[in-house]
């Protein structure tokens, strides 16, 4: 069991954490009750990487409200080494300079910290991606 | 299972901030609806209610219940449905299932929403509450970013320049816009070129203003009703021949499809197998085209077009009446307009128009069998429905 709590408060130590599968050994994170392969319920919590390859890109002019600050930002969708996809936002290129050509880069993990708003119950810990090289 | 049939539709006009609440604006379409199909309020059994920001927009939580009291459906259930944009077609699917399993023989489904009463930061807000509040929400995902984000996913996974494709997508713009032109209830009743497509602002690249579908304000109803009943009440029972529906968990947990969205080519597969139907069979479609992008990619998942071929198709004109496949005659949530807890039964209300063959000159000719297509989240809910002429 990994709650959100305890990946977000690791998140915030720069540690990805995600979930094993002994059943078929497949990695899930974010994290669920179950793995997200094969609904396996006997997870062991692993400490990922956090390195992997952007799948897709975009970067966002109209925010929500209270975001307005943070736009124009990019948010990726990255591969990681481990399989599954996590949501993060990009550092290290002017946000409207981005092009499909990010595709495919290979990225390293920080993170940076939503402080949430009215709605969202507290603060929400994001990975901050970087070009890895 | 009994057979089910829509016996009446009624949708309000669609359009930006307006000064009716939502129970209001549900009660126009409800009493269209329960008029049209020769019944009076005492009549409905029960009431299937989309709605998703009431709270949000005018503070108003359950409103389906105020709604069955507002139009004099005096006490009876009223169940809201919440299934981000998909809220409508989910009631009136459980709707048709309720009839169809003879627990109830008249029952009226719809939808309502006030989602351009609050001004595009909030509803911005608010709408993202559909994507994952815990795991998405902190990198500052939008609706419209993620159609971005599938944009460029579906650009490289077709080997196709950004470019070409972008132009292609601006053609289903135009399209829903020339139609929405036609339609006396449409939001956005003006013509756009694709000129006016390729310079409007970014709202996330590479979705620009008029890939974007508008917030809207309006409602939408049906009344359902069995086999018998129905054909006591009207000369022109549209049946509903199948039905389906899927979930999916965030976007993350659909990385090994994506950009396709599999919940609905699920939830499609049961509707057509349900009717004993395919793809080349249906005459007319009101899909979910929330974005640009969102329509080729339904394009595709419902069987109409192979993967990666739907943008050249809209290019070709197959999309348009007398194509292919007639893709939102009404003019779409593009143009027509996406108040999200009213849209699904709006697509139904307008199928049922087109078979009823009272669209003018957005008319597809002898239109028998048609479907709609309705997108919750970003694949969170889908919800298809196929309905058939009756005579």
């Amino acid at each position: 069991m990994l709650s959100f709590k305890d990946y977000n408060e690791a998140l915030k130590q720069n540690k990805l954490l995600g979930l094993k599968c002994k059943q078929c050994g497949t990695i899930t994170v974010p994290p669920k009750i179950t793995c997200g392969q094969c609904a396996g319920t006997d997870l062991d919590v692993v400490e990922l990487s956090g390195k992997g390859e952007i799948q897709t890109f975009t970067t966002v002019f109209v925010p929500p409200e209270e975001r307005e600050a943070e736009a124009p930002y990019i948010i990726v969708l990255v591969q990681l080494d481990e399989g599954p996809w996590i949501m993060g936002n990009l550092t290290g290129i002017e946000p409207d300079k981005a092009t499909m050509e990010i595709m495919g880069k290979r990225v390293k993990m920080g993170h940076s910290v939503f402080a949430g708003d009215k709605y969202s119950a507290g603060d929400g810990a994001r990975p901050l991606f970087s070009f890895e090289t | 299972m009994r057979k089910v049939a829509v016996v009446g539709v009624g949708m309000t006009k669609f359009s930006g901030k307006q000064d009716k609440t939502c129970v209001e604006l549900f009660g126009e379409a409800a009493m269209d609806a329960i008029n049209e199909s020769n019944l009076k309020p005492k009549d409905i059994q029960a009431l299937f209610v989309g709605n998703v920001l009431g709270d949000f927009s005018e503070g108003q939580g359950q409103p389906q219940a105020f709604a069955a009291d507002y139009i004099g459906a005096f006490n009876v259930p009223a169940n809201k449905y919440e299934n981000a944009c998909a809220s409508a077609s989910a009631a009136a699917r459980d709707a048709f299932i309720w009839v169809a399993s003879g627990f109830y023989d008249i029952v009226l489904a719809g939808g309502t929403e006030t989602a351009a009463k609050m001004g595009t930061p909030l509803a911005t807000r608010t709408f993202a509450m559909g994507s994952d509040s815990r795991y998405e929400y902190p990198a500052g995902i939008t609706f419209p970013g993620v159609f971005a984000m599938l944009t460029h996913l579906y650009a490289k996974k077709h080997s196709m320049p950004l470019e070409k494709l972008k132009r292609q997508m601006a053609l289903v713009s135009t399209n829903s816009h020339h139609y929405g032109a036609l339609n006396p209830k449409a939001h956005l009743q003006k013509e756009i070129t694709l000129h006016d497509v390729l310079n409007s602002f970014m709202v996330c690249q590479p979705l620009q203003l008029y890939d974007c579908c508008p917030f809207s304000d309006g409602a939408s109803a049906i009344v359902l009703a069995s086999e018998e009943k129905a054909r006591k009440l009207t000369d022109k029972p549209v049946y509903i021949a199948g039905v389906g529906q899927a979930s999916a968990g965030n976007l993350l947990s659909q990385k090994d499809y994506l950009p396709r969205i599999r919940s609905r080519e699920l939830s499609a597969k049961q509707a057509y197998d349900m009717a004993g139907l395919s793809p080349n069979d249906i005459d007319v479609c009101e899909l979910h085209d929330c974005f640009s992008m969102a329509t080729i990619i339904a394009l595709e998942g419902l069987g109409f077009f192979e993967f990666g071929k739907a943008s050249e198709a809209v290019e070709r004109g197959e999309t348009k009446i007398g194509g292919k496949i007639a893709v939102n005659p009404s003019g779409g949530l593009k143009a027509k307009g996406h108040p999200i807890g009213a849209t699904g039964t709006a697509q139904v209300y307008d199928i049922v128009e087109q078979l009823r063959g009272k669209c003018g000159e957005r008319q597809v000719e002898g239109a028998k069998i048609g479907m709609t297509d309705t997108l919750g989240g970003d694949g969170g809910t889908i919800v298809n429905l196929i309905l058939k002429r009756g005579w």
